[in-house]
Order: structure tokens, then sequence, then C-alpha cells
């Protein structure tokens, strides 16, 4: 059996500014993929393109063994699409958004009906179903959103930062609901900027930056292919750089350290990464100790996702986000967005 | 209510039965294009319904024209104008045009904001029919609207002492304003599609606006223009709306081969004006199809 979503050297620019540089892809039958990545690094372009909203420059796209770009309404019909920004029409009723949904998809009028009793129980919207979507709230704006999405039975269902904004209860139960859609045999592809989300839910994880995908797999084997316990050390509440350095320069002697650096964005602590052994901590103390170098906190971890991201991109996403924020282009971005 | 999803209660459906069926709907290419194009019109109805200020104003403005600049004029000797007619009498066609006109040109202004919000996205990922349904609905909108606003100013014509058209004229009247609206609201689609934003499509509307009503036979007849704007005024296709239905107001017998306007450059006919304002409808529809296959592709 073909995979559920196939992308091949896909590329996409706005003017001059390359969007998706090389983004390849697949994503198998009834699994969930997650995009992971920080503002801007390609991650809604991808998914604009998979959707038919954005024309490819160049590569290919396939759904269900389907050209999204030969036959983008066969592919339409297949995809289902949760939008980064809700788009609700505020004086429509959740109701009657979902019928006009349905109308779009050309579902009988009858078999609409019931589909939609279906999901307004399964989303417990029906205390809301008859109010203006104008009225909701964010968290019931999300859901009568996945709902449009999930009326015409797609499948793949594509989730564009499904839980942005939400609090983390409403994020909980969204993660339950993706998963109990995967148990019925959806496909489904969400982007995240929350680490978080993307290892909890996402049976494999592509981690893109600046339109390319720098890493790919399960989350765990991304995570085991990193080897090495991760080592945060603060010296001080704030340590300086010279005695940070100095701590640095002493503990990089050490046998059990691979890899020291002095990370400047959490005041100078000290990022170890170390052979896994039980005695680390204290050997680590001791040296310190020898060196009358006092300890603030200290803390030994398995690698996480995020350390993928940063041995990937030699950043952590966090800052990354930082980064990508204080650069971003939110006027040139709403106008991509637009048709 | 909070955004917090509740999961106390005991909830017997479950994500699995969304997928009642794996079968996939069988496509009917006009009979989808049909249901979609009725659904989206159907929200345009139901936005009216709720806020009918457009409604409300779209009907109010003309009639204050009628009554404010009717009676600015009030005191022109009798057939200034034209022959035998009191101004208010002369006022009533051109008011008819020019409303219609106005809503048609503003038919662009709910796509525009469905781009803005997004909400166009939502269109454009389902598998359409054909993209034009959301063309057509907003035909069928503006045409509707535009039928009865031009109702209200026909009634309220009648009761200032303009007396009613006959059946068939009231007729020729909605043919006229379908094709007017039809031609002008593709020319509001196609800015909508090619400016920015709302500010610039908002903009566009009113530097069109008023310009196009002065420049037409609306206020007064082209007898009382220097040369150039009547040369102006019979380029302007609303000229060709406005005079036919002057003409039956003002002329029990009518045929299509009636002369309805001395245009600077020749006499036009009754059915003359129709043709001018068919082409004109053909010309602006044809003219934003390579816009619209473009952005709606």
């Amino acid at each position: 059996m073909a995979a559920a979503v196939i992308i091949q050297n896909l590329c996409k620019s706005y003017g001059t500014v390359p969007a998706v540089k090389d983004v390849s892809f697949q994503v198998d039958h009834g699994e969930i993929f997650g995009l992971l990545g920080p503002n801007g690094a390609g991650k809604t372009t991808t998914i604009r393109c998979l959707c038919t909203l954005a024309k490819p420059d160049s590569g290919s796209i396939e759904v269900g063994g389907v050209s999204v770009l030969e036959q983008p309404r066969e592919a339409r019909k297949r995809l289902g699409y949760v939008a980064q920004e809700v788009a609700l029409d505020p004086v429509l009723t959740g109701r009657e958004l979902l019928e006009l949904q349905a109308a779009l998809y050309h579902i009988p009028k009858q078999e609409a009906k019931q589909r939609i009793e279906v999901l307004l129980e399964v989303l417990d919207l029906h205390s809301y179903a008859d109010k203006k979507t104008g009225t909701y709230s964010g968290g019931l704006k999300r859901r009568i959103d996945l709902a449009a999405g999930l009326l015409h039975q797609p499948e793949v269902l594509v989730l564009d930062e499904p839980t942005v904004g939400l609090d983390i209860e409403s994020r909980v139960v969204v993660w339950d609901f993706l998963r109990q859609l995967r148990a019925s045999g959806t496909t489904i592809i969400l982007t995240s900027h929350y680490l978080e989300e993307v290892d909890a839910l996402a049976d494999r994880v592509g981690i893109i930056e600046s339109g390319l995908v720098i890493a790919e797999g399960t989350p765990s084997a991304l995570k085991n292919r990193l080897g090495g316990d991760r080592i945060t050390l603060r010296i001080r509440e704030f340590t300086s750089p010279a005695e940070a350095e100095k701590a640095r320069h002493l503990l990089s002697e050490l046998s059990c350290v691979q890899a020291a650096i002095v990370n400047p964005n959490q005041a100078n602590a000290l990022n170890l990464v170390v052979t896994p052994a039980s005695d680390v901590l204290m050997t680590i103390q001791q040296s310190l100790q020898a060196a009358e170098l006092p300890i603030f906190g200290i803390s030994q971890s398995r690698p996480s996702l995020d350390d993928v991201y940063l041995a990937a991109t030699g950043k952590t996403l966090l800052d990354a986000e930082l980064s990508a924020a204080s650069s971003r282009d939110l006027k040139a971005e709403k106008k991509q967005s637009m048709r | 209510m909070s955004g917090t999803i509740n999961t106390s209660e005991p909830v017997n459906v479950q994500a699995k039965d969304i997928y009642r069926s794996r079968e996939p709907i069988a496509s009917n290419g006009f009979a989808d294009f049909i249901q979609e194009t009725l659904a989206l019109t159907k929200r345009l109805f139901i936005q009216l319904q709720r806020r009918p200020s457009t409604l409300v104003a779209g009907i109010i403005q003309p009639l204050m024209w009628l009554l404010l600049f009717g009676a600015l004029f009030q005191n022109a000797p009798q057939g200034m104008m034209s022959d035998d007619l009191s101004y208010g009498q002369f006022l009533g066609a051109g008011l008819i045009v020019f409303t219609a006109f106005v809503g048609a040109l503003n038919a662009g202004l709910p796509v525009m904001f469905d781009r803005e919000f997004g909400f166009l996205n939502r269109l454009l990922v389902a598998p359409l029919a054909s993209r034009y349904s959301i063309v057509a609905a907003s035909a069928i909108y503006i045409v509707a609207l535009s039928f009865v606003q031009t109702a209200a100013i026909i009634g309220v014509n009648g009761l200032m002492g303009a007396g009613l058209p006959s059946i068939a004229g009231l007729g020729i009247i909605a043919l006229i304003i379908l094709l007017l609206v039809l031609g002008v609201t593709a020319l509001s689609l196609g800015l909508t599609f090619a400016l920015p934003g709302h500010i610039e499509l908002i903009a566009v509307i009113f530097v069109v606006n008023l310009p196009l009503l002065f420049a037409s036979t609306a206020l007064a007849p082209l007898a009382f223009m220097p040369q150039w704007l009547q040369v102006v005024a019979c380029l302007n296709p609303l000229t060709y709306a406005i005079e036919p239905i002057r003409y039956l107001y003002t002329h029990p017998q009518w045929n299509l081969s009636s002369i309805v306007l001395q245009a600077t450059w020749g006499d036009v006919s009754f059915g003359t004006s129709l043709g001018i304002l068919v082409g004109f409808a053909l010309l602006t529809l044809t003219a934003i199809q390579p816009l619209l296959k473009r952005r709606l592709a």
C-alpha cells in the first residue's frame, strides 16, 4: 500500500524569499506525523501547498495516490484541513457553519445531518451548536473547526498548530481526541512548535528549519541517536562569563564529559553531554569543589526532543522562536495567506 | 464558558463513530455546483437577516436622495429638465439605477473580508465543483438585494406622484437592473481580487461612486451639460440604464425602437440601450476571468 502522503522535493518561494527550499517526507496510513520547527521555518507553507492553497514552484505532492497538483479536486476530497487561525463566520451558528461545510463537500442533506449530530456529540458541542460562533471561546472555536475538518471523513487530517493559544487542559483533550482518530485509522499531519505536543502525539517527527527537513524519525529514535545524557549546571544564579568559562575548561578535562558549552541564554549555565553512568554527578561535584567553585543547581536528563533540535540546528527551539519573532514580517505573512 | 473542554460527562459516541462509512461521495458536476452555490448564497442571506443594517441603509439612502435632492430642485421651472416633468419625476429613474449600481459596486466587500479573515481559504480547500460558485452566490445575492431596493424606490416614487410603469415596464426595469448589476458586480469582484485589502477597495468605491453619478443622466439631462460632459455621460453605462427606465415612466407607449436618448454619437433606441447593457455585462464578466482564474484556480 502506498503511503498516505508523499511530498517530494517541495520548493516554494514568495517573491524572492524562499519559504520552503527542499522538503520531502512520507506519511504512512494511520500514523500521526509531526512537523516541528520554529515560526517561519516553512511548516505552514508546506501545509498550504499540501492543501492546494498554494502552488509549489517545484516538487510533487501525493495524497492517497492522487497528485495534488494534477488532480486538486480529488486531493481536496481526501484532505481535511484545520487552519492555524480559525476562520469562522461570526454571524453563523456552529450548526449553520457545519451545514455550509457539508454542502461544500457535497454531502447529501440527510447524511450531513447525521454526521453533524455525531460530531457535535463527540466534540461535546451540543449545547453551543445553535449559538453564533462569534460568541465562542477559543477552545470552542477550535472544536467547531475540528468538526468542520472532519465532516467529510477525510483520509488525511491536516492540522496547522492545532493547540496554539489553548490552555493545557484543552490541549490534552485535543490530543486525546487526535489519538482516538488515529486509532480509527485516520492519518494525521500536524505542525507544531510545541516540543511536548510533538513528543506526546507524533509517531514520527520531521524537524523543519529554514525551509529544509533536517531530521526525521520517531521521537525516541531521534533522541537515542544523540547518545549521552544532558547535564545542566549552574555555578551561580547568574554566572559571570569568566567563571563559566573556567568551569567549562575544568569539566572538559573529565573523561565522562563528551561536550560542554556555556549557554548565554541560560545565564551562562553549562550544558554538558556526558556518558551515562551513575557517578557522573558526583564526579562533577568533586571536580568543582576542588576548584572552589560553588553549585547553584545541577540536573541530569536523557536527551529531549529539544536536544535533538539543538544538535541539528545549533540552537534551542526557544532561541529559534525568539530570533524568528524579531524578524517576522507579519504583513507579508498575511499577504501570503490571502488569495 | 471557558475554553476548557468538559470531559467529566460520559460521552457514548466516540471518535471512531465519526467515520460512518468510508464510501466516497459520488460527484455530479452540475448538481454539486448548484448545491454549493445555494449553500453560499444561503450564508449571505443569513448574514443579511442577522445584520440587516446594509439593507435598511440601502433603502433609506435612495429615499433620502429622492426626498432631499428632489426638494433642492423643486422650484426649477416645470419642463426645464425635459417635457412636462417635475424634478422628482425626473429623478426617480436615476435613483433606481444609482442605487442598484452602488449595491453592486459593494458586492466585493463581503468577499474581501472573507479573503482577509481566511474564510475564503475554507472554501478553497473544499472540493468545489467550480469556484465560480463563489462568484455566482455573490451575484445572486446582490441581484436580489437590488430588486428589493428598486421595488422600494418605485413604490415611494409612485406615492410621490410619479405613477407606476406597466407590468411589462416593470419586467424591463428588472431586466435592466439585472444586466447592470451583473456587470458592476463582476467589476467589483475583479477589484476585490486585484486589490490588497478592504481599505483599498473602499477607497476605489468612494472614488468611482459619485463621479459616475454626476457624469450620467441621473441628475440632469444631457442637454443641461457642457459638451465635454455630454461625451463622458454618453460613455457611461449608467446612462444607458437610466434613459430607458425614464422613458418607461414618461411614455405609456414604447417599443424597442423608441428613441430614448439623443447621444453625442447618435440616436439611441430602447433596444440599443439594452444591447449596450448586455455588452457591458459580458465585457466585465469576460475581463475578470483571467484574474479569477489566477486567484481561484
